[in-house]
């Protein structure tokens, strides 16, 4: 598979599937994962964190080359996945239940 | 101990005797019959938000919205004029609807430069007159300038688009924002353009999820499971006190402190939050949005821990104002006396960059994971006040007089309905 992130991001990119459009898509993820796969995303992600703000410090959004959204998409995603990991310690927000509050529109990237 | 300096009679709740202090009830949430008197007395007679200038942004842009608890669909547009205007969705012809797209219960928004009915192209001017009838010359004693969209009054204030479906309301739209609305005018809020619009179907009475919203007694406690361990431990012990609460009529106000923004301590907050400068108070680091002061009705009392001022305004919009310099709102559109649909909207300054743009995605994402919190929560209490149990009252606390003040006045529309005669 060709890569979809930065070059200098080619250590991510095994997580990839990460890189998805969208906050309700991201958080559908979220929902279907276990919390070990949440945490090794978490893990690799937020190791690069740095490197991945100075990179998109310097662009503006609808600069963005594809490569570069996807890297925005993919910590779009560790947002998502930040609250189970470093929080809730489970993938669904504590006493949640079937209660759902979806993204209906938000800004394009 | 108090933290906040209280009104001289010892208590924000007592400022205002019309509430009184003892336990209320809340059969205002439990029953249908409330409800058809809460459409009548309040969905049907008070200005209603819809939305903002921004969504039209041209000659032609128009949006619906289904707005149940007034009995109506409508469709809000700009006209020729380049005036706000909405109508009944509704075809003069023989009653379809106007403005819909596939699925006739959706909303749905774009631009065009007439109203066509799908039905028999009967078609409509922007301004709702009846511009072009098939077969006109089919019908009897007919003039098509008779059967233009039947129109609702509508009024901005600050950009936020309001209607009003009662045609013999004597109250404009400023006059009944009162002096909460005074307060806030002149806030940046057209700079605020970069938007993220959430939706939910919550499974209780409206009034019970802007209760969620309208005390911070609940947040160390419902929610301290997002604050690290040391962090939740002492917001127990402090609890929540407001700095300042206010009234005017219907409407509410409510100060608070929020030194989170940036904290004083970065170790108080998530990592996550610590490396992208950002989490439920906002991003940390505050857009200029060109203004030399904030309205007086913003920080009223100019308190130096300032964080948050959180608007009611009657019956079903709230407004709040981050420190940061960003904005969130809530909608709650009742859809019967148990359930209703719940908007959540975060409006932001366009980004400067992707950076940016990440602290501003964590900000909405922190967001919907309290609002999940209390969504669910909420639902259980309609429940359990529903259901056959001796528990009828229930004591509200200094720092809940917004409940009280909002069940008031829910009450009091609906008895000055009925007073008057009102069927439902």
């Amino acid at each position: 598979m060709p890569n979809v992130l930065p070059p200098e991001f080619s250590d991510l990119e095994p997580f990839a599937a990460w890189a998805v459009h969208g906050e309700k898509a991201r958080y559908e993820k979220r929902l279907a994962s276990t919390m070990d796969e949440l945490q090794e995303f978490y893990d690799a992600a937020f190791a690069r964190i740095d490197e991945a703000l100075a990179y998109l410090e310097r662009f503006a959004v609808e600069d963005l080359s594809e490569e570069g959204k996807r890297l925005l998409w993919l910590y779009c995603a560790l947002c998502t996945v930040a609250f189970p990991v470093e929080a809730w310690r489970q993938p669904r927000v504590p006493d949640s239940g079937p209660s759902s509050i979806d993204a209906v529109s938000e800004p394009l990237v | 101990m108090a933290h906040f300096e209280k009104p001289a009679e010892g208590s924000w709740t007592e400022h205002y005797p019309e509430l009184g202090t003892g336990p209320v009830s809340y059969d205002d949430s439990i029953t249908p019959e409330f409800y058809e008197s809460e459409r009548e007395a309040i969905f049907r007679k008070t200005w209603l938000n819809v939305g903002r200038v921004e969504q039209l942004p041209k000659v032609g842009s128009y949006f619906t919205k289904e707005i149940d608890a007034a009995g109506a669909s409508i469709v809000v547009v700009r006209s020729a004029k380049d005036e706000i205007r909405s109508f009944y969705n509704i075809c003069r012809h023989r009653g379809n609807k106007l403005v819909w797209n596939d699925y006739p219960d959706r909303e749905v928004s774009g631009f065009c430069r007439q109203f066509t009915c799908k039905y028999h192209a009967w078609r409509y001017a922007l301004d709702g007159e009846c511009v072009f009838v098939q077969q006109e010359s089919e019908f009897f004693d007919f003039d098509k300038k008779d059967w233009g969209l039947a129109p609702i009054r509508t009024e901005v204030w600050e950009g936020f688009i309001f209607v009003n479906f009662d045609p013999d309301t004597e109250t404009s739209l400023h006059d009944y924002m009162g002096s909460i609305g005074k307060g806030i005018e002149g806030y940046p809020f057209h700079k605020l353009t970069q938007v993220h619009r959430y939706r939910a179907e919550i499974g209780a009475n409206w009034k019970l999820f802007i209760d969620a919203f309208a005390e911070f007694y609940h947040a160390p406690i419902l929610h301290g499971g997002q604050y690290e361990p040391e962090e939740r431990a002492k917001m127990g012990d402090v609890g929540y006190e407001a700095i300042q609460y206010a009234f005017d009529g219907p409407h509410a106000s409510i100060s608070s402190w929020g030194v989170i923004a940036p904290p004083k301590d970065p170790s108080m907050v998530k990592p996550i939050e610590r490396k992208l400068r950002s989490g439920l108070f906002g991003p940390w680091d505050a857009p200029d949005l060109g203004m030399k002061e904030l309205p007086p009705g913003v920080n009223p009392t100019r308190h130096r821990n300032w964080g948050i001022m959180s608007y009611v305004f009657f019956p079903n919009f709230m407004i709040l104002i981050w420190k940061p310099n960003w904005v969130l709102t809530y909608h709650y559109w009742p859809t019967s006396h148990n359930t209703h649909v719940f908007e959540g909207t975060c409006y932001f300054a366009p980004p400067k960059n992707a950076r940016e743009r990440l602290a501003q995605e964590l900000a909405v994402v922190s967001f919907k994971e309290y609002g999940l919190q209390d969504g669910n929560t909420l639902e259980a209490t309609q429940k359990t006040l529903e259901s056959n149990t001796p528990v009828k009252t229930f004591p509200l606390n200094d720092q809940e007089v917004v409940l009280r003040h909002l069940h008031h006045h829910a009450r009091q529309y609906v008895a000055h309905h009925r007073a008057a005669g009102g069927q439902a």
